[in-house]
């Protein structure tokens, strides 16, 4: 492919421009492990305004980025489920914060959330990020992600359940529930950061 | 109606024909991301058919390999549907769209060691895209905003300069 040369400057100084974005583009600062997170103030499907600080004698939270819509996230929803009924008496309950903005996903919309909670009888709180501050803070991008605060919310672990969201009878590393061993025990987690394929948390373009 | 058997058994051959390949293994997959003993670009895009973004920008990507036909390019869309969809959606979603471009479906679901394989800044989500030529790699998690944007993406891989 020829270029004339006002042409091929031009378009290798865009080039270079590009470059020098993609780096930073995609990566979202966020929450590293050992940050502190920041609380929130979320309304629930229960229709109470939720907050951290509330929670009393917790060792510690599991924050959810989830939401109805995303098929990675109903694939893990008996998952998580499962693991506040198994944790929450521990001390360590689930969170789930649905990120998305309910304009662009309307299967994620408010009422959709109560009629979803109610018909699975979640046994957590399922908040609204209403104004989609919360997600960029803790630096979530997908759903379903998961971020382990102990009770100081310091963040102890971030990434996926376990390592197989397909088929639960391959799983062979429960992270979550590992990392909740380790951080009872005083040690850190390993790994204390996972990735898995999941939806991209949707925004208004 | 002899002739619409006739056309019934060509469509039939002509959807075979483009069968997708399956990789049940991410080990099976990992040469498709290292072909860079030749001149090819290769540009792959990680999709879903449950995920919306990325089923809008499939006509940028399709569009892409038509545009590009004369070029050394290969377009592999490479679904991430879960297994058990394979036959229920990925395939009558491909009939119905008639895509042209090469299509994958890496089924290996222990994502956790392979996501960074395919590049360390991926966090998993899709669509998200690597395009690559020799040893020059790019990759972009997240969609195009249309195919202009796609594009550019891809065309300074062809650049004289590089």
């Amino acid at each position: 492919m020829k270029t004339k040369t006002g042409f091929g400057i031009g378009f290798f100084a865009s080039v270079l421009f590009l470059l020098t974005l993609i780096p930073f583009g995609p990566t979202n600062p966020g929450l590293k492990v050992g940050d502190i997170a920041p609380d929130f103030q979320l309304k629930s499907t229960t229709g109470k305004m939720v907050t951290l600080k509330d929670y009393k004698n917790v060792k510690g939270y599991i924050v959810v980025f989830t939401c109805n819509t995303c098929p990675y996230a109903q694939a893990y929803e008996q998952r998580i489920i499962d693991l506040h009924n198994k944790m929450a008496p521990m001390g360590w309950p689930v969170v789930a914060i649905m990120p998305n903005d309910p304009s662009v996903q309307p299967g994620d919309g408010f009422d959709k959330m109560v009629e979803r909670a109610k018909e699975k009888n979640y046994p957590f709180e399922y908040l609204l990020d209403d104004g989609q501050k919360v997600f960029p803070a803790y630096g979530a991008v997908r759903t379903p992600h998961v971020f382990l605060l102990d009770k100081d919310r310091k963040v102890r672990y971030i990434g996926g359940v376990d390592d197989n969201s397909e088929d639960e009878t391959l799983i062979t590393r429960r992270y979550v529930e590992e990392a909740i061993a380790a951080v009872e025990k005083g040690i850190e987690p390993n790994p204390n950061l996972t990735k898995t394929v999941g939806c991209m948390i949707k925004v208004k373009k | 109606m002899r002739k619409l058997m006739v056309l019934a058994t060509l469509m039939l051959v002509f959807s075979m024909g483009k069968a997708q390949k399956i990789y049940e293994s991410f080990d099976d997959f990992a040469p498709l991301l290292a072909q860079t003993q030749n001149d090819t670009t290769y540009v792959i895009n990680f999709w879903a058919t449950w995920c919306a973004p990325c089923v809008k920008e499939l006509p940028y990507f399709e569009k892409l390999h038509q545009a590009m036909a004369a070029q050394k390019i290969k377009v592999i869309l490479v679904s991430l549907d879960f297994r058990k969809d394979l036959e229920s959606k990925l395939k009558p979603f491909l009939e119905q769209r008639q895509i042209s471009a090469s299509v994958a479906a890496l089924v290996d679901s222990r994502q956790g060691q392979w996501i960074d394989k395919i590049d360390p800044s991926w966090s998993g989500a899709v669509p998200a895209t690597l395009v690559y030529r020799g040893t020059q790699r790019q990759f972009k998690e997240g969609e195009f905003e249309n195919f202009e944007d796609l594009q550019q993406f891809v065309l300074h891989f062809f650049d004289p300069k590089n």
